[in-house]
């Protein structure tokens, strides 16, 4: 049985600004509904009490001096990747 | 088992010809453009930067020449996966979303390998982010096997596994999020360290996951391996989660086996191995006690579970970190969209390829409200788990041992319509990363098909010293 729904699929497409074809979101459905039940042998273990890892090596963040950097680009060489641009600046569809 | 042969010879008497002047950096470049063109049908390299390796090439002769002291690298060729940030050429990895993109800094690794006279020659092919395990995924066309063109070479550093077996420059980079360097190693016939997380800087690596992304040389020999982590390793400014280096060079490796403690991961050696893998696992490991070494058997209970574990850690960290990939900075734009939001979506849509929409779309789920305890708080706590287990058996243990894979080199278009059959590849690599510990992939021999089996060593975190001495010792037959 399918985990996720066609819906499912649609809304995470739409949080993770991605749009799909009907046909995409059939084949998704199915490939992520298995996946998930792949992973969801997980829920057989009894994690109770166990504190999650999110990082490995327990390193602190340390603080630097607020100094600035040698850095071999400026804001203009930035520019020069950019899809559209106006005045030295990122230009960008009409947000509203 | 002799060291492979190839007309690189090892990293250390390439240099010293060079410094010597018995051979021009020069030269080793020419020798490395013309492999790259000769093996062209294998799509191992997505860009060759003939013009700025012959010019940097000329500056090392002309040191030399002038008897001006030159690097611990002078004079030799690299190739770089695609996912690192180099100046002279675009960085895409291998993704559409990022054709012509030309980077405005350059990854701290290439930096430092450079500054010791290391010549970047191509780029390397990989599955598009980093996503796979074959190199199918990527949106410049699979790289074909060394040995079998019906064949993938592993991945996701699949151009730099069949670079170096293919001899088109004497080591490569590559990055392992959870098997990237080890599989395309074991499946090309290579060596592949994966270094402890944190010893080598990823400033200016594209990143995949986070909190497992690790880089690492596919080379010749465990030498060499062990020369290019001590170039790169160390802290660096620009991570933050960079690690000091060991006080001693990682090239000063002991040769003796004597008094070693071998773990054999019973999880590892379960039904479905290959045969063929199997036997010479065994067969390495036999010759590791003849050696010297206390075998010792191993079991992780919560080993099995590590690749469930990661395929909700890692697509989580993907779709986090691909976020950033939205059509207005850098990187393809579509020109259909309307208003802003529609932009982002089409931009991806088409940007992205299919694996990596669906790992987008797994991490989004897996993070989304209502599903994130189950989900990947669950997959956190399993990796407390594997830490402690780890940590009990290297309690035990100087270092683990298995197969790096459970197969060899398949069939390209063999495992593409089954996206978790794909996956599988990884189930012995990805524990290595989500507990941090370096991991080293060696060659030790072939199967029926004469494809090249795999052999993995882990280490305790910072024991990467410890790890390469293994490895050396098990390459060159287990000196005692």
């Amino acid at each position: 049985m399918a985990k996720i729904s066609h819906k499912d699929v649609l809304k995470i497409a739409s949080l993770s600004r991605i749009s799909l074809s009907p046909e995409e979101v059939t084949q998704y459905a199915d490939e992520i509904s298995e996946i998930l039940t792949f992973v969801e042998q997980l829920q057989s273990i009894d994690t109770t009490n166990i504190r999650p890892t999110y990082q490995v090596n327990n390193l602190q963040s340390v603080m630097r001096a607020d100094e600035v950097k040698g850095y071999s680009a400026n804001g203009i060489e930035l520019l020069k990747n950019a899809p559209d641009q106006a005045a030295n600046h990122f230009k960008v569809k009409k947000v509203l | 088992m002799p060291s492979k042969k190839t007309f690189w010879p090892d990293i250390e008497t390439i240099v010293a010809a060079v410094q010597n002047g018995s051979r021009t950096a020069s030269a080793n470049i020419e020798q490395s453009l013309a492999q790259i063109d000769a093996t062209k049908e294998h799509n191992a390299v997505i860009e060759v930067l003939a013009e700025t390796a012959r010019a940097k090439a000329a500056e090392v002769d002309l040191k030399v020449s002038k008897g001006e002291k030159v690097g611990r690298l002078a004079g030799v060729p690299f190739i770089a996966k695609d996912n690192f940030l180099t100046f002279d050429s675009d960085t895409t990895a291998a993704s559409s979303i990022l054709k012509g993109y030309r980077a405005p800094y350059q990854a701290t690794a290439i930096e430092r390998l450079e500054a010791e006279g290391a010549i970047l020659v191509a780029k390397a092919n990989l599955d598009s982010f980093a996503h796979g395990s074959s190199t199918e995924n990527s949106d410049f066309g699979v790289t074909l096997h060394p040995t079998d063109k019906k064949r993938v070479p592993g991945g996701s550093s699949g151009g730099s596994g069949a670079a170096v077996a293919l001899e088109l420059a004497p080591f490569a980079l590559g990055t392992d999020t959870g098997g990237s360097i080890r599989l395309p190693a074991s499946f090309c016939g290579v060596v592949g360290l994966k270094p402890t997380y944190g010893l080598v800087s990823r400033s200016g690596v594209v990143a995949m996951a986070s909190s497992t992304d690790v880089i690492g040389p596919l080379a010749n020999s465990v030498d060499d391996a062990a020369l290019i982590l001590d170039v790169m390793s160390g802290r660096d400014g620009y991570d933050s989660t960079t690690i000091e280096r060991d006080s001693l060079p990682y090239t000063q490796l002991d040769t003796s086996m004597k008094g070693l403690k071998v773990g054999v991961v019973k999880e590892y050696l379960a039904d479905g191995l290959e045969p063929d893998i199997k036997a010479k696992t065994m067969q390495t490991i036999d010759r590791m006690r003849e050696a010297g070494a206390e075998i010792i058997d191993v079991s992780m209970p919560s080993l099995p579970l590590s690749l469930a574990c990661y395929y909700i850690i890692m697509p989580a960290e993907v779709s986090s970190n691909l976020s950033r990939y939205d059509g207005q900075r850098y990187g393809y734009s579509s020109t259909e969209a309307k208003n802003l939001t529609e932009s982002y979506e089409l931009s991806r849509s088409k940007g992205f390829n299919k694996e990596v929409k669906r790992r987008i779309l797994i991490g989004t789920y897996v993070l989304s409200s209502g599903y994130y305890d189950a989900y990947y708080k669950k997959a956190a706590a399993l990796r407390t788990m594997l830490l402690s287990e780890f940590a009990q058996a290297f309690e035990k243990v100087d270092v683990l041992v298995g197969p790096t894979a459970p197969m060899t080199a398949f069939k390209i278009g063999e495992n593409t319509t089954d996206p978790l059959k794909m996956y599988l590849a990884d189930i012995m690599t990805v524990a290595a990363n989500l507990v941090g510990v370096p991991a080293i992939s060696i060659p030790v021999g072939h199967d029926g098909n004469n494809l090249s089996i795999g052999f993995q060593i882990m280490a305790p975190q910072t024991k990467d010293r410890m790890l390469l001495s293994v490895a050396k010792n098990v390459v060159e037959g287990v000196k005692v």
